[in-house]
């Protein structure tokens, strides 16, 4: 389902030729075993240096491959029950986020996450993951409803931003994103997220205002979107991947800069190459933050959630002397 | 541009669906310009103005009313009782966190341009005697963009708000998150709206008043968080830029689209307010704020 990213050219040519010659093995009688085992010794090192040196650029790209995971895939693998629940109670379902409660690990749980489609036609009914005002709305009715009820909320976001629509701005994009962040900096139950593909800007924070921020391997997390970045900077977006590496929009880089809390090692490749696996590397991480989370008082986990954010940021402070009048 | 955009991805050719990602940064609008001469054209119905009748109608066209940009020092003298503003954090700049390339240059020649030291002023000041925290936003400076220096300062202005239990009057005027600063910039959004969360959690009065223009990831936080919004008349109040969704929707939107009047319409707005109105309005509701409980007691309940 993936499509092959130019980088993996070289990489499947080399696939293919160990299984041409596999092929004609079997066709001809030969054996060719010996040269069939240097080459897939050859594949491991091809492959390990390949996805070992990704550039920022080529990363976004990893992060927008179809067939890695969606949030219902992650909720499927994280609760062994689960009920979706829909609708803001307002305007109508939003299916760009969906939202439910579960069972992980026998602890109830809310999960909540943007949705894109696994294929055309869903990512259609979808919006592509860029939702509605509606779906932060019911993002946040769900989050409420998790405070009230004492359950830790967990959030998965993979979305290129809000939907920058008409009827998006007739119902209020920019509010439905900022009390979210408001409401979230204040929500009284261990919050977790985790950034699972793209992050793009003021849509992926609208659900992003957590106790801890993990970001997948090839994920990126962004103010603007590369190609945007390339467009202002340089009126080219075609410099996309300078914009990459310009804005550091990286799983190391958001570490380093400390707005990721942690990073969730991929598969060799991408999440797209062994979903499976990655769900339960997310699972691992999550379920271990949890219980560290539920250690600590509501007040203890307020206080450090606003600490957190009160940090973020860098500036020069010049001393000034108060003029005394 | 954003054609070009579409055709150039790589990833919209590879037989992938395909959505724009949305950036919390609104470069399209620039801030309308600040009349500077003795006489001026009206931008707007093209009559000459006089500075001395510009500045006795608060900065608007007498004739159609249009609201002319103004910096941060005008706003505040046209706001505050005169001789009342005490500054807060004026030491606070950028810094170039990401190594962005001429960051350091642009912020320098906002400087140089405002003679402020960054796009936000705050303080705390009198309104008609009524004590208030204000910031003000100035679209001079870098398009009134937020970064960590703009972020850190509005979030030391709500917990100073806080700490005097006194109103937070925010003056909005930002093209969005500030780029140079990446992930920070956006980060920004989530420092203030938290601190705002404090202040409301406590009962502190917030009054957001919405200038021309507010968008992206201000619009997206805290200009859009007041218990009360204010807008100017005209002024462009949205998140996303009008391009970036007339390429999404692939169709023309109303000439006033996002304005004050048409977030008035759909409900995300107050009052718009003219100018020359704005402190009798904030007088008002800072006297009605002043007389809550005050005798009759927060407990008493319904
Ligand atoms: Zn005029």
């Amino acid at each position: 389902m993936a499509t092959q990213l130019e980088f993996e050219h070289p990489i499947i040519e080399l696939q293919s030729k160990i299984q041409e010659l596999r092929q004609f093995m079997q066709e001809s009688g030969m054996n060719l075993n010996d040269e069939v085992d240097k080459l897939e010794r050859r594949l491991l090192e091809l492959k390990s240096s390949v996805y070992s040196t990704l550039t920022p650029w080529q990363r976004v790209q990893v992060a927008r491959q179809p067939g890695r995971p969606t949030t219902l895939d992650y909720i499927q693998g994280l609760c062994s029950e689960f009920i979706e629940l829909h609708g803001d109670r307002n305007f109508r379902d939003d299916p760009a986020i969906v939202g439910g409660i579960g069972l992980m690990d026998g602890e109830p749980v809310t999960v909540i996450g943007t949705q894109k489609g696994r294929d055309t036609k869903e990512n259609i009914h979808r919006n592509f993951g860029m939702a509605h005002p509606e779906g932060y709305r019911k993002a946040l009715r769900l989050m409420k409803q998790a405070e009230q009820y004492h359950r830790p909320v967990v959030l998965f976001i993979d979305t290129a931003g809000a939907y920058p629509g008409m009827s998006a701005e007739e119902r209020g994009q920019s509010e439905a994103i900022a009390r979210n962040l408001r409401e979230m900096a204040g929500l009284k139950t261990p919050t977790i997220s985790v950034v699972a593909g793209e992050g793009g800007s003021g849509g992926a924070l609208g659900l992003g205002v957590t106790d801890r921020i993990f970001v997948l391997e090839y994920a990126w997390y962004s103010v603007i979107a590369p190609e945007s970045a390339a467009a202002i900077m340089w009126k080219d977006s075609g410099q996309a991947a300078r914009a990459a590496e310009t804005m550091r929009i990286s799983a190391l880089d958001l570490l380093e800069l400390g707005v990721a809390d942690g990073i969730i090692k991929e598969p060799e490749g991408g999440a797209q190459k062994a979903p499976a696996q990655t769900i339960q590397s997310v699972k691992h991480q999550v379920v271990s933050s949890l219980a560290e989370l539920k250690q600590l008082s509501i007040a203890e986990l307020l206080q450090a959630r606003y600490d957190k954010y009160r940090d973020m940021g860098v500036y020069f402070e010049r001393s000034v002397d108060k003029v005394s009048t | 541009m954003h054609r070009d955009l579409f055709k150039k991805r790589q990833y919209a050719t590879l037989g992938q669906q395909y959505a724009e990602p949305v950036p919390a940064i609104n470069n399209e609008i620039p801030a309308k310009d600040i009349p500077k001469g003795l006489v001026n054209k009206c931008e707007s119905c093209g009559e000459l103005l006089m500075a001395k009748e510009l500045q006795k109608n608060a900065h608007t066209c007498p004739h159609c009313g249009h609201h002319f940009s103004v910096d941060a020092p005008t706003r505040l003298s046209l706001t505050l009782d005169s001789d009342t503003f005490e500054e807060f954090d004026a030491g606070i700049s950028s810094v170039d966190p990401l190594g962005f390339p001429g960051y350091m240059d642009k912020v320098h020649k906002a400087q140089e341009m405002s003679g402020l030291a960054e796009g936000i002023v705050t303080g705390q000041g009198k309104i008609s005697g009524f004590p208030v925290v204000i910031g003000v936003m100035d679209a001079r400076f870098i398009m009134g963009s937020m970064g960590s220096a703009v972020g850190e300062k509005l979030t030391r202005a709500i917990e100073k708000a806080g700490q005097l239990r006194i109103p937070l009057i925010l003056f909005t005027a930002s093209g969005g998150a500030r780029m140079q600063e990446g992930i920070l910039s956006l980060m920004q959004m989530a420092k203030t709206s938290a601190a705002l969360e404090r202040l409301q959690e406590q009962g502190t009065l917030f009054v957001s008043v919405i200038t021309h223009p507010t968008t992206g990831g201000v619009s997206a936080s805290f200009a859009s968080l007041g218990d009360i919004i204010l807008a100017e008349p005209g002024a462009l109040f949205g998140f996303a830029g009008r391009r970036v969704i007339e390429q999404t929707i692939r169709q023309n939107l109303p000439d006033d689209f996002q304005t004050a009047e048409f977030m008035l319409k759909h409900g995300m707005v107050d009052k718009v307010v003219h100018r020359a109105q704005l402190r009798d309005t904030l007088t008002t509701i800072l006297r009605v704020h002043g007389l809550r409980g005050e005798g009759s007691g927060d407990t008493t309940g319904i």
